[in-house]
């Protein structure tokens, strides 16, 4: 089968769905690629570079459509290009399915299979195929760049000659895909970062990349991300007050703020009122990554860059992916790449849409004629975590308390087994001949010694341990030699000197085995 | 007389196999401390041959020698993989010997006791021994030959036992008799009986009989325990043929043999601690069999496992930079060692940082993945303990666990519920990436389901591990 990527048609995309690089990948699948004569040229990618990968250059989306059997593009398609759908085509796209009923309708009466890559579920085994997540990581480091871009100042502090210039700080509200690389950039820059999350799980996430995680003063019982499928979910009043209380302490602090909050199928909380903006510092920066579904600041405006009446830049870009379309093609490309692979399991160049699978039942919109979206749950989903519970730390004085317990118990272990201990052998000895009683104090230290040592054994030599442990117990020969010749007749002889013969075997062959084990021990 | 020259040999034969158990504690001392143990050994047989156990020495000679050759061809020609049974085996042979050696005394009483006093005058060596005791000191003689043979003969049978189950010619599955441990109990109480009647009457038939009810014991014990509680059996057997040694000494009066058995028997006694610490079970629970029931329905295993081929490992191989492969009894079975090794050697050229986690209970025999991976020729300071290696899985991109269940089972510290709940298991699910190599769906010796197997980060590796490896060996280069 063939697979064919056009030119995008929406305005300013720059993205393109098929590198040179996949081309070869998919190809090894058994597919035939198509690409229309400069569907790459924005992202970096030529005619030439495609034909170099046995990638066919078709002129115009026309050509492009009817040839390829399996279409893989970016953006929403629009109607001219719904139109083009026939009932044996598969389209891969982005295809905002919940906000997307006309084009759901149109596709669903052409019968093509629309699989929306958005819809890809939430689990680790679909994570190779995650767009959303690919073009997020981008947004969120293209946010750093761009509110650098618009920052009058260094982000790391530094001491010059010419004078102290302290670090900027940036706030990064939400911590998911973006939010986690809007820290991860804005740190390395070496500003000074701190990010907000209304899921207090991810703070060892925020920690770990190196920003200071802000905690609210608010006791609830906060819902587990995990649970709703690793995202944030709507908050009480209480909870959204704290928390503009909080960000209002920090408005007249920070020179950056980066806000990726997002909530499933709802308009983007405000999260950064007037309030706060006029609290900022002149020249500080607002970059609101979710100014497509109405932004996190007021005053964002989709697409456009503001500047507010006290100096601070808001920039509501929506296409922050786009301004990087090298990166974000390969990576989206590698995404359609992952996604083709789970398609075709038999390596053949066929299509198996198998509607059994998790992954590609969920992201199907349309099959065969039938809207199948929404998809019903995954069979599979995140596991959420068990509430953690802190145990309390102990004061010093509690842990020397603790020791000293500790210590005492040990005592009182160690006296009474020795006074039992000590106790036996004394009855023992009430009893016993003195004869007995010799033999026996040889015993007891023996069982000691051999308790002393054996604990230093190395674990890795406990084999050879067993294997010399058993020849030496053939120690038992003494008693049969000192028998085969004390004159008792001959049954006595016989066994003695059947034990003489098996202890002759297990002497030689244990410390014979233990050796050649032992020399087999080389270090690196 | 020469009787004190034998002693001071005795005493320093002693000091040589403290120091030969005592210099296990390193790889590179163990190499000396085998020595140790080897001239203790010679020391003490040469030293009884010339002293007092001069007599028919020649034939002594001819059989330490007939028996020196079988064992020397034994340990050429046993394959590392068959450690545990050459162990069982030869625990074994000092079981029936310790039994044969109890025989003798009984009837070196008898005829002792059946001389007079001319008679006595000229027995020597160890009848002459007997015949210096006083009744009290008699008595006391026959409870350790009986305790001698008691032991003796169970380390006898349950070895051989333990053998057939190692060496595949038994079953290796836990079967009992009806009537389970209460017959166990039953022969030991009439054991106890039996020695009361042998301290009665002078009756030689007692101790047969008691022979008897102990090899059935030991027969007995030893089918009841399963395959995977195989080094806990070992090492008991291991305490065991000590203790018969020293029970033995204690009868000959011979203090070498009581300082041996009592070394023997406390480092058999150590190591089944050690493996039953490392399962989270009691040594009675090994011994009685089988594991304790579940406290509560089993936590729902959720997800599906999901398979690999060897392209899919092979290139998150040569994506990983730490690497720790957790072998287990079924690398032992099919002999997969050598492709093992072959793949570290591999790995390692490419400057990959590559370990080995060994739990405690892995294999047949403690110790016993140690000692493959260092016939395979795995340095032997990549191989590490469980303890060593636990905090480091959430630092390793790939955890390779090959032909081993139970130890790797996140159930037991998930699952309060799950029969090994609490047992210390290897944390590989911590790893951001999990290969299992198995031979196909199923559950462990313990019969457990293993939710690692449904783990998100976890790919199963379906089929034999040596095949499996070859196919990984062919695209890693």
């Amino acid at each position: 089968m063939k697979i064919g990527t056009p030119l995008e048609v929406e305005a300013g995309e720059n993205r393109v769905a098929m590198t040179p690089d996949s081309a070869r990948q998919l190809q090894k699948l058994g597919y035939d690629c198509v690409i229309q004569s400069g569907a790459g040229a924005k992202a970096g990618f030529s005619d030439a570079d495609y034909a170099a990968a046995d990638v066919e250059v078709v002129e115009g989306a026309e050509a492009l459509w009817s040839t390829a059997d399996i279409i893989a593009k970016v953006r929403i398609p629009q109607e001219e290009e719904l139109d083009r759908l026939t009932s044996d085509k598969t389209l891969i796209t982005f295809f905002n399915p919940g906000g997307n009923e006309a084009g759901l309708e149109k596709a669903k009466a052409s019968g093509a299979n629309v699989i929306a890559m958005e819809m890809v579920p939430r689990i680790s085994r679909a994570q190779k195929m995650d767009a959303l997540s690919s073009m997020a990581n981008i947004a969120g480091y293209r946010a750093v760049i761009e509110a650098g871009n618009n920052f009058g100042r260094f982000f790391t502090g530094q001491v010059t000659a010419a004078g102290k210039v302290p670090p900027a700080k940036v706030l990064v509200v939400g911590a998911g895909v973006a939010g986690l690389a809007a820290i991860g950039t804005s740190t390395s820059l070496g500003a000074i970062t701190y990010a907000f999350d209304v899921r207090p799980e991810v703070a060892e996430q925020v920690e770990s990349m190196g920003a200071e995680f802000v905690y609210l003063d608010f006791e609830e019982e906060q819902q587990d991300g995990a649970a709703t499928g690793g995202y944030a979910s709507v908050q009480s009043e209480e909870f959204r007050n704290a928390q503009l209380a909080k960000f209002r302490e920090l408005a007249p602090e920070v020179d950056i703020v980066i806000t990726t909050a997002l909530i499933p199928n709802r308009p983007a909380p405000k999260l950064w009122t007037e309030d706060m903006i006029a609290a900022m510092k002149p020249g500080s920066v607002i970059v609101d990554l979710a100014a497509e579904r109405g932004g996190n600041a007021e005053g964002t405006v989709a697409d456009e860059k503001v500047v507010t009446e006290n100096g601070v830049t808001i920039i509501g870009y929506t296409d922050f992916p786009s301004r990087m379309a090298t990166q974000s093609s390969t990576l989206y490309a590698t995404n359609i790449r992952h996604m083709m692979a789970d398609l075709t399991p038999e390596k053949d160049g066929q299509i198996n849409h198998n509607m059994e699978d998790d992954v590609i039942r969920g992201a199907t919109v349309t099959h065969q004629g039938e809207i199948t979206f929404p998809p019903p749950p995954p069979k599979v989903a995140a596991i959420a975590a068990k509430p953690k519970v802190v145990e309390p730390e102990l004061t010093p004085e509690e842990k020397r308390a603790a020791e000293v317990a500790a210590f005492k118990a040990q005592t009182k272990q160690q006296v009474t087994l020795l006074v039992v201990g000590a106790a036996l052998i004394l009855g023992v000895g009430l009893v016993a001949p003195a004869s007995f009683m010799q033999h026996f104090i040889v015993f007891v230290l023996s069982v000691f010694v051999g308790f002393q040592v054996i604990w230093n054994v190395s674990h890795s030599l406990h084999t050879p341990l067993m294997a010399v442990t058993n020849a030496i117990s053939s120690i038992i020969i003494l008693g049969a030699l000192l028998q085969i010749g004390s004159g008792g007749g001959f049954l006595v002889v016989l066994l003695a000197a059947i034990s003489v013969f098996f202890a002759g075997i297990n002497i030689f062959g244990g410390f014979l085995v233990t050796r050649r084990m032992l020399a087999m021990f080389q270090k690196s | 007389m020469e009787y004190g020259f034998t002693t001071a040999a005795y005493v320093v034969a002693a000091v040589l196999f403290i120091l030969s158990l005592g210099g296990l504690s390193g790889q590179e001392s163990a190499k000396r401390a085998v020595w140790y143990g080897i001239f203790g050994m010679g020391l003490a047989v040469l030293a009884t041959l010339i002293g007092p156990g001069a007599g028919l020495w020649w034939l002594s000679v001819i059989l330490i020698a007939g028996g020196g050759v079988i064992g020397y061809m034994l340990a050429k020609k046993v394959e590392m993989t068959q450690m545990p049974e050459l162990v069982a085996g030869m625990h074994a042979l000092v079981g029936l010997a310790a039994v044969f050696v109890g025989y003798n005394a009984e009837l070196v009483m008898n005829n002792v006791a059946g001389l007079d006093q001319a008679g006595i005058d000229a027995l020597k060596g160890f009848s002459a021994k007997v015949a210096a005791k006083s009744s009290v000191e008699i008595a006391i003689l026959q409870v350790e030959v009986f305790l001698g043979v008691f032991i003796g003969a169970i380390t006898f049978t349950g070895s051989v036992v333990a053998y057939g189950k190692l060496s595949g010619k038994l079953t290796s599955a836990a079967t009992k008799l009806p009537g389970g441990h209460f017959l166990n109990a039953g022969a030991g109480l009439a054991s106890l009986l039996l020695l009361f009647i042998y301290m009665g009457s002078d009756g030689g038939w007692t101790l047969l009989v008691m022979s008897l009810l102990a090899f059935f014991i030991g027969y007995h014990l030893i089918m009841g325990i399963g395959g995977a509680d195989m080094p806990v059996v070992v090492s008991m057997l291991n305490s065991y043929s000590g203790w018969a040694a020293a029970a033995i000494g204690f009868s000959l009066g011979n203090d070498l043999l009581i300082v041996v058995g009592a070394l023997v028997g406390s480092s058999g006694a150590i190591l089944s601690y050690i493996m039953c610490k490392a399962m989270n079970r009691s040594f009675i629970s090994v011994i009685l069999g089988g594991f304790g029931g579940a406290a509560g329905p089993a936590m729902e295993v959720e997800g599906e496992q999901v398979a690999i081929d060897a392209d899919g490992v092979s290139q998150a191989l040569e994506d990983a930079d730490s690497i720790v492969i957790i072998p287990g009894y079924g690398m032992a079975v099919a002999q997969a060692q050598q492709n093992v090794a072959e793949l570290t050697r591999r790995l390692r050229a490419k400057g990959k940082e590559v370990r080995f986690a060994i739990h405690p209970v892995a294999g047949r025999l403690p110790g016993h993945m140690n000692v493959l991976l260092a016939e395979a020729k795995v340095p032997y300071d990549i191989v590490l303990e469980m303890d060593e290696i636990n905090d480091d899985f959430p630092d390793t991109d790939v955890a390779i666990v090959i032909g081993s269940n139970d130890i790797v089972n996140p159930a037991a510290q998930e699952d309060p519920n799950s029969p090994i709940a609490g047992m210390p298991v290897l944390e590989c699910w911590k790893a951001k990436q999990v290969f299992v190599s198995k031979r196909g769906q199923g559950t462990g010796y313990s019969g457990i389901e293993n939710p690692l197997f449904y783990k998100e980060n976890t790919r199963m590796y379906y089929g034999d591990a040596k095949a499996s490896l070859d196919e990984l060996l062919k695209r890693i280069d």
